[in-house]
């Protein structure tokens, strides 16, 4: 499952250039004991080191922007971009949704990006990426290669039309969704990837079935595969050798393509804004949050559970989840949301 | 400038926007206190030596040079001690224990190997001190003193230098070449020694010879007596004796069948000697069970290995015709023995008293304010005595009787003689706070069982002195350095600078690949401080 064969997916994308990696996404480090998780390691040499542990990372979202203590999105967002930077020699350009991620970083007349980078509307980044891309192609700019990004209501909600149709004419884009599952920007609404029983501004903790509802949402990794694209994959803001090994995959690669970061939002979760990075690794250390990568559609490699947790672990710290562990609580909403995680376990071979 | 149709700014960087202002916390590196080191009786700096051995091949002699500091005899602490660092490791609570003793004696056997050497830089202070013995306690003493200016002169009463790590260590745990070697280097350094020299009386010695300061580290080396009703015939020996005797030209003679009294280290090597011996049968025989024995884990279990038997809860009647008597014991609710009455026999060509030492201290008669309790010379925090300028460590005064105790003692002794010979006491610097197995993010960890030491084979151990546990080559003693866990100090992994989310953290790259909080931009999150994995930064409170 873990080996990658190109030819195998039949995809009128070919890959862009001869550098391959085997095995899993996660980088190999043999021995250093020391090495294996964390950014880098100074017994490493600076090329094995991830983007971010090297002092020439190029800092795509730089200091000064407005985001929250703690702030996910602008994590994950350095994170992908600089490995995008990394991957393309700094050919890159950003077109980007409204919501937090645009808001805290360009109130005009500062900006926070160290690339070119467009914002146009909520709905339609995928489709301004798309163009992007097709005035590059029309000009001959081959190695100039394009990002689209946006935040969970951004990409599932209000741009899914765009972004279904950009997977569809098979534009030449890498498409970053950062969800921290609501619409934070304007204050806390539930959007389409917004979890069950979790409390948003417009889905309360009251009444019979506190929070969003059960069997509703939308699971758009999968949805991206359905459509067939060379790329998908899922990623968190706690594994950075894994979330850079996949940027760096799908920049090798032309056509469209999808990357789903899991960024958690202290303040719209009522997180401790030091918990960002430990919540992203419980909510895939339990389940809740399947970590993969799938080519043409077919799931090819899983990041496995290191250390599983049961889902608890991962909603108590978070306020959006505290009316399931009041008194008396709600120990059958968590019974079903473990329910989630372990279905997950199954269906992705996690364990 | 013109400026396009509805345009009126000019565009800027938003790092003109100095969010460190929106902080109420800060995030501060700091070192704390990693607990093995805390745990060292010799006080070593055992995780910044790991912390060099970690690069391999050129940091080991970095390793060594830090490890000798503190510690001049390496290759024998990491054979003998009985590593308390390890019982307090951090790690021991996510998988096993750093196997510390045995990278130790790695870096302590390539230093005998390679032949590296130790220089002196400090000024000659002019000052003459005397070391009463060249046990662990007075060669470090020695070692220390010398390294600090000081003329040394060892005074050693026996043929050897060494104390009772040649007469007390049996050889398969201690090579002797080793400790040898390891003795000669601090030697070399200019300390002067003059065996078979039994001082008499300390203080005509410090006169006569024009010494400003003493450091008395004798030892304990009367083996301690029980009476044993026996008859004629009946062999009993101290083990204190019998050990020493192994280093001379004629063996000890046991007889086949032996037994050792006592639940100490001492009676488990003299009965594991004695097995080497020839002895078929080798008992130990204690008053009390094994959870309150006084001796190690490890060299109970390799005394068991070795076929040694034990005969728990029980004491010695009689010893006539070639039978012990024992009387059976029984705890009781404090966890002391109490005689129960019943008694059985255990047949013994030979019986070895391993009750405990004594220390002679005759050399100390006659010496205003010296105080003895409990047959052990009272010290100071100073390591001095009720004398001024007299100083003394290891088995004579009260503490745990090990080569690390005693090394510590004379490092420590050192420091404060060098001190009180400059009319400046020495103050030992504050103790960072201790890093706590709750200060460390151990998911960046990775997941590494504890490397095991080859052991000689059953069948050499029963009949030679070889040594019994061997030494690790060297990829297994880098894997096992780098298992450190660099518990409260920063070993550069780059997580801080990778995790926060303005950029906030500089990394001011070599040498030393440190790195420093950007407070304009810094928003107080923590995150750098959660996702540390040894626990080197900490959130400060900012005054508002």
């Amino acid at each position: 499952m873990a080996q990658r064969d190109d030819s195998r997916s039949g995809a009128p994308y070919p890959p862009v250039t001869g550098k391959r990696r085997t095995a899993s996404a996660t980088q190999r480090v043999k021995l250093y004991q020391v090495g294996t998780h964390v950014a880098g390691n100074r017994l490493l040499e600076p090329e094995e080191r991830t983007v971010q542990a090297r002092m020439d990372r190029s800092n795509s979202l730089t200091s000064g922007h407005r985001a929250c203590q703690g702030c996910g999105e602008a994590l994950g967002a350095r994170y992908a971009l600089d490995a995008a930077m990394r991957a393309t020699g700094g050919k890159l350009i950003a077109a980007n949704a409204t919501g937090c991620l645009e808001v805290f970083s360009t109130p005009f007349p500062e900006s926070s990006w160290q690339l070119p980078w467009i914002h146009s509307l909520f709905g339609n980044a995928p489709a301004v990426a798309s163009g992007v891309a097709a005035a590059l192609r029309a000009k001959g700019r081959e190695d100039v290669r394009v990002v689209g990004q946006g935040g969970d209501g951004g990409t599932v909600d209000i741009g899914f039309g765009c972004l279904s149709g950009m997977f569809e004419r098979g534009d030449d884009v890498l498409y970053v969704c950062y969800d921290n599952e609501a619409y934070m920007n304007t204050g806390v609404q539930r959007s389409g990837a917004t979890p069950p029983a979790a409390r948003t501004a417009n889905t309360k903790p009251i009444g019979e079935h506190p929070g969003n509802a059960f069997g509703q949402g939308k699971d758009v990794p999968r949805i991206a595969m359905a459509h067939g694209i060379p790329y998908v994959a899922t990623a968190t803001v706690a594994e950075l050798h894994d979330l850079e090994a996949k940027v760096e995959r799908a920049m090798e690669l032309r056509g469209p393509r999808y990357l789903h970061v899991f960024v958690p939002c202290p303040l719209g979760w009522g997180a401790d804004s030091a918990d960002t990075v430990k919540l992203a690794r419980t909510v895939k250390e339990s389940g809740l949050f399947p970590v993969f990568e799938a080519e043409a559609g077919e799931v090819t490699a899983v990041s496995k559970i290191r250390r599983q947790v049961p889902v608890e672990e991962y909603l108590r710290p978070q306020r959006r989840y505290a009316h399931l562990f009041g008194d008396p609580g709600h120990p059958e909403i968590v019974e079903r949301l473990q329910a989630m995680a372990d279905a997950n376990i199954e269906r992705y071979g996690l364990l | 400038m013109k400026k396009p149709y509805a345009i009126t700014l000019d565009l800027g960087s938003s790092r003109a926007n100095h969010t460190g202002s929106w902080r109420t916390e800060r995030a501060v590196y700091v070192d704390r206190l990693p607990p093995c080191n805390d745990a060292c009786p010799a006080g070593e700096n055992i995780q910044a030596w790991l912390y060099e051995a970690e690069e391999g091949e050129g940091g080991y002699e970095r390793a060594w040079r830090k490890l000798v500091e503190e510690n001049p005899l390496p290759a024998v602490m990491g054979r003998v001690c009985y590593h308390p660092c390890e019982t307090a490791c951090n790690r021991a609570q996510l998988d096993e224990a750093v196997g510390i003793h045995s990278v130790e004696r790695f870096l302590g056997d390539e230093a005998i190997r390679r032949g590296w050497r130790i220089e002196v830089d400090a000024e000659p202070s002019g000052k003459r001190v005397l070391v009463v013995g060249a046990g662990p306690s007075g060669l470090s003493a020695a070692y220390h003193l010398n390294r600090l200016g000081h003329a040394v002169t060892i005074r050693e009463a026996g043929p050897l230098a060494g104390g009772m790590m040649h007469f007390g260590i049996p050889a398969y745990r201690l090579p002797r070449d080793v400790l040898d070697a390891e003795v000669r280097r601090i030697l070399d350094l200019g300390v002067e020694l003059e065996l078979n020299h039994r001082v008499g009386n300390v203080l005509e010695e410090m006169r006569e010879g024009g010494f400003d300061a003493a450091f008395l580290a004798i030892g304990a080396h009367i083996g301690r007596r029980a009476y044993v009703p026996a008859g004629e015939a009946a062999r009993i020996v101290d083990a204190v004796s019998l050990l020493e005797g192994m280093e001379g030209e004629e063996r000890p003679q046991l007889g086949r069948r032996v037994a050792v009294y006592g639940g100490g280290n001492t009676a488990m090597d003299a009965a594991r000697t004695a097995k080497r011996l020839g002895a078929s049968d080798a008992v130990v025989v204690y008053r009390r069970t094994r959870d309150r024995m006084p001796a190690h884990e490890d060299e109970v279990e390799e005394a068991a290995e070795e076929g040694v038997m034990m005969k728990w809860l029980s004491t010695i009647k009689r010893f006539e015709g070639g039978k012990l008597t024992l009387e059976r014991m029984e705890l009781d609710e404090t966890g002391f023995p109490q005689p129960t009455g019943e008694t059985e026999e255990l047949e013994a060509d030979s019986l070895v008293l391993a009750l405990g030492q004594e220390s002679d201290l005759s050399l100390l008669e006659g010496v205003p304010g010296i105080e003895v309790e409990d047959g052990v010379v009272q010290v100071g925090p100073n390591m001095m005595t009720g004398h001024e300028g007299i100083f003394a460590g290891g088995d004579m005064v009260p503490a745990e009787r090990t080569v690390t105790v005693g090394v510590g003692h004379g490092k420590k002794a050192a420091r404060q003689i060098d001190g009180w010979l400059r009319g400046a006491p020495f103050e030992p610097p504050p103790r960072h706070e201790i890093a706590g197995f709750e200060t460390l993010n151990t998911w960046y960890y990775s997941d590494a069982p504890r490397t095991e030491q080859p052991r000689l084979e059953d069948a050499r151990r029963a009949s030679t002195f070889d040594e019994v546990v061997g030494g690790l080559g060297e990829d297994n003693a880098l894997f096992e350095a780098r298992r450190c866990l660099s518990c409260g100090n920063c070993f550069s992994c780059d997580n801080c600078y990778g995790v926060c989310p303005d950029n906030a953290v500089l990394k001011l790259g070599k040498p030393g690949e440190l790195y420093e909080i950007d407070l304009d931009y810094c928003k107080g999150c923590g995150l750098c401080a959660a996702e540390c994995p040894c626990g080197a930064i900490e959130m400060v409170p900012e005054e508002i």
